[in-house]
C-alpha cells in the first residue's frame, strides 16, 4: 500500500549515488534511544476497503431528510458549475502563491473573491479569507484592539453563542475584558449579528453612530445570502464586517472547511489580518496579481504580525466567488427573496406554535412549541424532517424552543408538509 | 486575462431558481440595501471558461514538480477525494451534534472523528488529540493556549515562550497572540539548537519551549530529549511543531522525545490538498499534563455509541464544531490505505529522496548546513548572489524550465536560501529533471546570469511590480 513510485532497484541506485548503503543509514542523526517506543497501527488496506469503511461510515449519518437546521450553517443549493470548476486541480493542488508568476489563477481569483464580498458589503477592503465565521469573531477583535488600543469588548446578545464561546477560549490569556450589552462607552468594539442568532433583523445605523462618538468600533458578523436583499455593512456604518461564508456555495461539510470572511473601511486595512492580493504590472505593462501588504503578516513580522494565520480557506473562497459569479447581480437577490419569502410562509403555518421573535426575520426564526423540542425533533427524524436546533442545548432558550432555518431549497409542499408533522409531534 | 466583471453584459444570467410557489414577502425598505450587489452578469458557459482558464495560469503538483521546502508538497490521493465526496459526510448538518437527540444520526462522522484521533495519537506517541484546530498556526495557538491554561491552573505566572530563530513565522505570531511574551533563542552555527542557549535564556518566567524537529533547516534536533528534560526540571513545557513530521514517521515521535503538546499538519504529512493556500488542519496531541485541558466537546465512546462530552477543565472550543472536518476524512482515508508500514515507508522514501537531490547538487550549490539532512536540504545561494543571480532568480529561471521553485528566503536563519522538499511521491526521473535544471542553472549564473534575472519569459506574466502593489493599493474593483 503506497504511493510511493520508487522500486526497490531505483531506491538502491538512489542509495549508492548519496554514498550510503541502507536507508537506516540516512538516519542516522536519530539517536536510538530516541526511536519510536511503540506503532501500534493497523495494516494498510485497500483503495477498495478503504471507500467501503468509509461509505458505511458515511451511510450511518442522516441522509435524505429534509433540512430546517440552520443556526450559523445553511443548507443552500449548491450549483453543479461550483464543484466541477473548484474541483480542477491546477486551483485544489497548489500552494500558497508565493511565486506570483505561475499562480496568476490562484491571484486574479482572490482579487476578484475580494471584489465580490466588497461589492456585497459596501467596504473597501476584504481579506482573501480566514479560517471560519467563529474565528473571524476574534480576529476583528484583536484587530479593533490594535486600532483602538482599548481593552473592552462588548458582546451583542444577538452574537452566535458559539462564537461567544470562541472568543472566550481564544482571549483567555489576554489582557481583555469581555462584557456583555451594547454600550460603547471605552470599548474597543461593539461585536453584533445581524440577522442576529435567533433570526431578528436590526437595523444597527443608530448603534454605529453610537460606536463611533464613543471612539469604539463597530465589528458586525453578517449572513452573505442575506445581503442579497439587507442593508449592507456600509450602508449601516460597521467598521470591520466578518461573516461564516459557508453558505455562499461551501457544502455543510458537518462543520469544515468552511469560510471566515472579513471586510473593512480603507482607513483599516493596514491593521487588517489575513492575506490580501492586489493588481499590478510586470515590466512590459501587463496586468497581474501579487500578494501585497505582507509586513502584516506572521512571515515577516512574527510575533508582532496583525495575526498568526498561515493558511487560510483559499479554496472555500474559489467556491464562494464562483458561486457569486454563477448566480450574479439578479441571482443573489432571488436566493435571498425566496429564503426570505418560504420563511414567512412557514411562520404562518406554525399557528399551534408561539414565534419568539417581535420584529422582521430573514429566514430563520425561533418558536416555543407546546412540547419538549428535543423530543420533537427527535419525533421528526423518522418522519424525514431535521426539525431545526433546539434552543436549549446551547443555552440559548428554554426547553420548548426551537430555531427554524427556511433555505430556497424548499418547497411549498416540504414546508406544508413539515408544518402538519410538526403540529402532529405537538399533539 | 480580463475580469469576471469586465466580461458583464446586463441582464445575463447562469443561474435560474423556479418561480416562487408561496406569496412574496416583503422586508421594510428601511432594513434593504438601496441597490443589489453589482455581481458579474455572465453565462453559465461564460463562467466555465473564465475559472478553467484562470486555473490553466496555475501550478499544481498534478501538474508540476513543486518542492517547497516545509510545505510538504505530496501528492494528494484522488482516494481521498473521492471519500470526501460522500453525501453523508459533504452534506452533514454539524448541529445534529448540538442535541443529543440528534447523535444517533451522525454515529459515522463520530466514529471517524474518534479513530482519526487515535491514529494521529498513536504515530506522535500523544495520550489523546482534538481535530478542532483549523490549520497549523490554529493549532499553535490552541497548544499556547493550553499551555497558558496548565500554568494558570498550577497558579503559576510564567508569560514567556522561547523559540529558536529557525522557526516558522507562525510560532512566535501564535505565542504572542495567545498573550505570552516571546524570546528568541539563536541557533549554534551548525543549524541545531544547543541545550546551553536554551539554558542560557532559562528562568522562572519561562512557560515553555516551541520546537520544530527536524528542525526548519532539515536537520534532527540533537539535544532535544535534553532540551525537553531541562524544561520539564523547571515545570516549563515543550511544543512540537508538526510541519516536518513527514521525516520521522515510525522512526521517532514527538511524545518518546519529551514533547507535551503538538499540532500535525493534516495538509502536509497526511497528503489532504493544499487548495492554493488551505483549507488545511491542525490537529493538536496532547501528554498527560495537557490532556484535561483539551478543548470540547469530545467525541467519545459512550455505552449506546458514540457521544459528546466537556473535559472539567477544558479550554473550551477554538472550532465551533470539530474543525476542518472534510480533511481528518481524507487523512483518514490516506493513514488507513498506507497503514503501519507504509507510513513508515512514506518518511523513509521522503528522507532518501531529499537526500538524492542532495546528493547531486551539493558540489554546485553551497549546503547551508554540514550535518545530515533529512526529509529537505537547505543550500544558500550566497556564491551565487555574490555574482549577481539571487535566489529568488533561481527560483523564477526554474519556472520557465517547468518546475516550481523551492522555498526561498525561508528560513530567515539562512541568507539566500533554497530549501528543497521533494516528498517521498516523486519518481526518481522526476528529481533527475529537476537536477538537471538546477545544474544548468548554475552553469548559466556564470556563462548568461542577464537571462537568470530576467525570468521568467514563459509565464502569463513576467515579475511583477510589487511596490506599485503595495503604493497604489488595487485590492477590488
Ligand atoms: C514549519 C512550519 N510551521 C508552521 C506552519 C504553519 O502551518 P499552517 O500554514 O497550516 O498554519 C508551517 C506552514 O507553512 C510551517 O512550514
Amino acid at each position: 500500500m503506497t504511493w510511493v513510485p520508487s522500486t526497490a532497484a531505483e531506491r538502491d541506485a538512489m542509495l549508492s549515488v548519496i554514498g550510503v548503503q541502507t536507508i537506516d543509514d540516512l538516519f542516522a542523526s536519530v539517536p536510538a534511544e530516541l526511536r519510536a517506543k511503540s506503532w501500534a497501527l493497523p495494516a494498510g488496506i485497500s483503495e477498495m476497503a478503504v471507500r467501503a469503511r468509509l461509505e458505511k461510515w458515511a451511510a450511518r449519518n442522516a441522509g435524505g431528510v429534509t433540512s430546517f437546521l440552520g443556526g450559523g450553517a445553511y443548507d443552500h443549493f449548491i450549483p453543479a458549475a461550483v464543484d466541477a470548476l473548484t474541483s480542477r486541480s491546477e486551483f485544489y493542488t497548489a500552494y500558497t502563491p508565493y511565486q506570483p508568476e505561475c499562480s496568476q489563477g490562484t491571484l486574479q481569483s482572490i482579487y476578484e473573491y475580494q471584489s465580490a464580498i466588497c461589492r456585497l458589503t459596501g467596504l473597501d477592503y476584504a481579506n482573501a479569507s480566514l479560517y471560519d465565521g467563529g474565528t473571524a469573531v476574534f480576529e476583528a477583535t484583536t484587530m479593533a484592539v490594535r486600532l483602538t488600543r482599548r481593552t473592552r469588548i462588548v458582546c451583542h446578545a444577538s452574537l452566535n453563542p458559539i462564537y461567544r464561546s470562541m472568543l472566550e477560549t481564544h482571549v483567555a490569556n489576554l489582557d481583555l475584558e469581555l462584557v456583555d450589552g451594547e454600550s460603547p462607552e471605552g470599548a474597543a468594539c461593539v461585536i453584533v449579528q445581524n440577522p442576529g442568532f435567533l433570526g431578528d433583523i436590526e437595523d444597527f445605523t443608530a448603534l454605529a453612530e453610537r460606536c463611533h462618538e464613543e471612539g469604539a468600533l463597530l465589528v458586525m458578523s453578517f449572513y452573505p445570502i442575506s445581503l442579497g436583499l439587507l442593508k449592507t455593512p456600509g450602508e449601516i456604518g460597521v467598521d470591520i464586517a466578518i461573516a461564516e461564508g459557508q453558505c455562499l456555495g461551501v457544502p455543510l461539510n458537518f462543520g469544515g472547511p468552511w469560510l471566515g470572511i472579513m471586510a473593512t473601511r480603507k482607513e483599516h486595512v493596514r491593521k487588517m489580518p489575513g492575506r490580501i492580493a492586489a493588481a499590478t504590472e510586470d515590466a512590459q505593462g501587463r496586468r497581474g496579481f501579487v500578494l501585497t501588504l505582507q509586513a502584516r503578516e506572521q512571515h515577516i513580522r512574527r510575533e508582532k504580525a496583525m495575526s498568526n494565520i498561515c493558511s487560510n480557506e483559499a479554496l472555500c473562497a474559489l467556491r464562494a466567488l464562483v458561486y457569486l459569479t454563477l448566480l450574479g447581480k439578479e441571482g443573489l437577490r432571488d436566493v435571498a427573496r425566496h429564503c426570505h419569502s418560504k420563511a414567512e410562509y412557514l411562520k404562518k403555518r406554525l399557528s399551534f406554535a408561539q414565534i419568539l421573535n417581535h420584529g422582521p426575520t430573514f429566514n430563520e426564526f425561533a418558536v416555543r412549541l407546546p412540547r419538549n423540542a428535543e423530543e420533537a425533533a427527535d419525533a421528526l427524524v423518522s418522519r424525514g424532517f431535521l426539525a431545526g436546533l433546539p434552543l436549549a442545548s446551547l443555552g440559548a432558550g428554554e426547553p420548548n424552543d426551537l430555531l427554524i432555518a427556511v433555505t430556497e431549497r424548499r418547497t411549498r409542499e416540504e414546508l406544508d408538509a413539515f408544518a402538519h408533522a410538526l403540529e402532529e409531534v405537538c399533539n | 486575462m480580463q475580469l469576471s466583471y469586465e466580461k458583464s453584459v446586463p441582464g445575463r444570467r447562469a443561474i435560474a431558481l423556479d418561480p416562487l410557489d408561496v406569496p412574496e414577502a416583503v422586508l421594510p425598505a428601511a432594513l434593504c440595501r438601496k441597490e443589489p450587489a453589482a455581481l458579474p452578469e455572465l453565462g453559465e458557459l461564460d463562467v466555465v471558461r473564465h475559472f478553467t482558464r484562470l486555473s490553466k495560469l496555475n501550478f499544481g503538483i498534478d501538474s508540476h514538480f513543486y518542492p517547497l521546502g516545509s510545505c510538504t508538497m505530496k501528492y494528494n490521493p484522488k482516494l481521498a477525494e473521492a471519500v470526501a465526496a460522500l453525501s453523508g459526510f459533504a452534506h452533514l448538518h454539524p448541529h445534529l451534534s448540538t442535541s443529543p437527540a440528534f447523535w444517533k444520526h451522525c454515529q459515522g462522522a463520530f466514529e471517524l472523528i474518534h479513530e482519526t484521533e487515535q491514529w494521529l495519537a498513536e504515530i506522535a506517541g500523544m495520550k489523546d488529540v482534538t481535530l478542532q484546530p483549523i490549520a497549523g498556526a490554529h493549532g499553535e495557538l490552541t497548544g499556547t493556549l493550553l499551555m497558558a491554561a496548565y500554568h494558570r491552573d498550577r497558579g503559576s505566572k510564567k508569560d514567556t515562550i522561547l523559540i529558536p530563530d529557525s522557526a516558522h513565522g507562525t510560532n512566535p505570531a501564535s505565542a504572542a497572540i495567545a498573550g505570552f511574551k516571546v524570546l528568541e533563542i539563536p541557533s549554534h552555527e551548525d543549524g541545531t539548537l544547543r541545550l546551553d542557549s536554551v539554558k542560557a535564556a532559562m528562568n522562572d518566567s519561562v512557560a515553555g519551549i516551541m520546537m520544530t524537529c527536524p528542525n526548519t533547516h532539515g536537520l534532527f534536533e540533537p539535544a532535544v530529549a535534553e532540551i525537553a528534560d531541562l524544561m520539564h526540571a523547571n515545570d516549563a513545557l515543550v511544543y512540537y511543531d508538526g510541519a516536518n513530521l513527514n521525516a520521522i514517521m515510525g522512526i521517532a515521535r514527538p511524545g518518546d522525545l519529551g514533547f507535551d503538546v503538538m499540532h500535525y499538519n493534516l495538509h502536509k504529512t497526511f497528503a489532504t490538498p493544499h487548495g492554493m493556500g488551505g483549507p488545511g488542519s491542525g490537529p493538536v496531541g496532547v501528554g498527560e499534563r495537557l490532556a484535561p485541558y483539551l478543548p470540547g466537546p469530545r467525541v467519545v465512546k459512550g455505552e449506546d455509541g458514540f457521544e459528546l462530552r466537556n473535559l472539567e477543565k477544558s479550554i473550551g472550543r477554538v472550532a465551533a464544531f470539530f474543525g476542518n472536518f472534510m480533511m481528518a476524512v481524507r487523512a483518514y482515508a490516506y493513514m488507513s490505505h498506507l497503514g503501519k508500514d507504509g507510513l513508515r515507508q512514506a518518511s523513509e522514501n521522503a528522507v532518501l529522496n531529499a537526500n538524492y537531490i542532495f546528493a547531486q547538487l551539493k558540489h554546485v550549490y553551497e549546503p547551508a548546513f554540514d550535518l545530515p539532512f533529512m526529509h529537505e536540504c537547505v543550500f544558500t545561494a550566497v556564491p551565487q548572489a555574490k555574482k549577481g543571480v539571487r535566489a529568488l532568480d533561481i527560483a523564477k529561471a526554474l519556472l520557465d524550465r517547468g518546475f516550481h521553485a523551492p522555498t526561498v528566503y525561508f528560513p530567515l536563519t539562512v541568507k539566500e536560501s533554497l530549501m528543497i522538499e521533494p516528498t517521498e511521491t516523486e519518481s526518481r526521473e522526476t528529481m533527475d529533471e529537476f537536477c538537471d535544471a538546477m545544474l544548468e542553472i548554475a552553469e548559466a549564473v556564470d556563462s548568461d546570469p542577464e537571462s537568470l534575472r530576467e525570468a521568467p519569459k514563459t509565464m502569463p506574466v513576467g515579475r511583477l511590480d510589487e511596490v506599485r502593489a503595495a503604493r497604489q493599493l488595487n485590492c477590488a474593483c
